[in-house]
């Protein structure tokens, strides 16, 4: 590709992971949540490897580490429910700690600090769902002539 | 008579049944069969839909007559299954290519 | 010999009149049947868990077990790709 495509592409990378971010952040007040976000964020590594075609090494065992943490921290907020009643528990929300403020029926502009531990879900899904993607394209569309 | 949402959504369905069973080429049938997979997650959301209804959630909303919130549920699910299905079909159709140049 | 083109358009023509015959028995579009559940939903999930999106609080806490299950797809998913692609390198080292 040529030099222009090279550099214009660099610079739009960072609103594509800003704007990823917020919507898998925002899950619990807007439409969206944490594979929307995810989808975002992976087409980052589809635009690197389109672009840069063998210039650029991206790792296997980095997106492979974080896929698994992703996942062991979404089983880890299930387990710690079951202290309280049974397993998926929503153990924070309506207690004035982290991110539980109450809120009663009705239309309001939104409030960050809500929801107890679904913004905490959100993040440990589009984690995994992002590195996932970003593993598939690796995988497929490398150059390499195993000889 | 029917509606007009069913009548696209069958014509989606017998599209891509239609592409799975005459095409030759590897990729045109394995769009076919993500155009079938996408069909049956229109026709989930359309059976959930109320007259004059919003989006059930209550940030800013127009008024408070949503829509059912179920089926919406359901498809995330589905969306990401058929996501998985694809790409593995995608890989045996990139292996069956690898063996065959040598 | 077997004629397979001409099974293949009779069976295509059966499968499109059954889809056209079952819709067409279907309730109207706008007036769903079967609502005690969404409008349970509808109802108490802001003052339960705390949330504006009634979808998002379905997804993760009323039935979480489903989102498990669809995670554990996607791994097994990329596991199954990366067996099928990384033949030769299995291969050089045994």
């Amino acid at each position: 590709m040529s030099k222009i495509v090279k550099i214009v592409s660099l610079i739009t990378l960072n609103p594509i992971i800003i704007f990823g971010l917020y919507i898998i952040s925002h899950g619990h007040l807007t439409p969206g949540g944490g594979f929307q976000g995810g989808v975002i964020v992976a087409s980052i590594a589809i635009l690197i490897l389109v672009v840069f075609e063998n210039d650029i090494n991206l790792s296997k065992n980095l997106f492979s580490l974080f896929e698994s943490l992703g996942l062991i921290f979404f089983i880890t907020l299930a387990f710690l429910g079951t202290f309280k009643n049974t397993f998926f528990y929503n153990f924070l929300a309506n207690k004035f700690w982290f991110l539980g403020k109450t809120i009663h029926f009705g239309i309001n502009q939104g409030f960050l600090n809500s929801g107890g531990v679904i913004p905490l879900m959100n993040l440990a899904v589009g984690i995994e769902v992002a590195s996932a993607l970003s593993l598939i394209a690796v995988l497929i569309m490398s150059k390499k002539k195993y000889d | 008579m029917i509606s007009f949402i069913f009548l696209v959504t069958i014509l989606l369905i017998v599209i891509g049944t239609s592409g799975a069973m005459f095409k030759r080429n590897l990729i045109k049938i394995v769009m076919s069969v993500n155009i079938v997979g996408a069909g049956v997650n229109l026709f989930l959301i359309a059976l959930g839909y109320r007259s004059g209804g919003v989006a059930p959630i209550f940030t800013n909303a127009p008024s408070l007559n949503m829509v059912s919130p179920t089926p919406q549920a359901l498809i995330l699910t589905s969306i990401v299954i058929n996501l998985a299905v694809t790409a593995l079909l995608l890989s045996l159709a990139v292996l069956i290519y690898k063996e065959k140049e040598k | 010999m077997v004629n397979f083109k001409k099974i293949k358009i009779i069976s295509l023509v059966f499968f499109s009149t059954f889809l056209v015959l079952t819709i067409s028995f279907l309730h109207p579009f706008g007036k769903p049947q079967a609502v005690e559940m969404d409008n349970y939903f509808i109802k108490n999930a802001q003052v339960q868990t705390g949330s504006n999106n009634v979808v998002s609080s379905i997804v993760f806490d009323y039935r979480g077990l489903d989102t498990l299950g669809e995670s554990t797809v996607l791994f097994t998913a990329v596991m199954g790709i990366s067996l099928i692609l990384m033949k030769k390198k299995y291969e050089q080292n045994s």
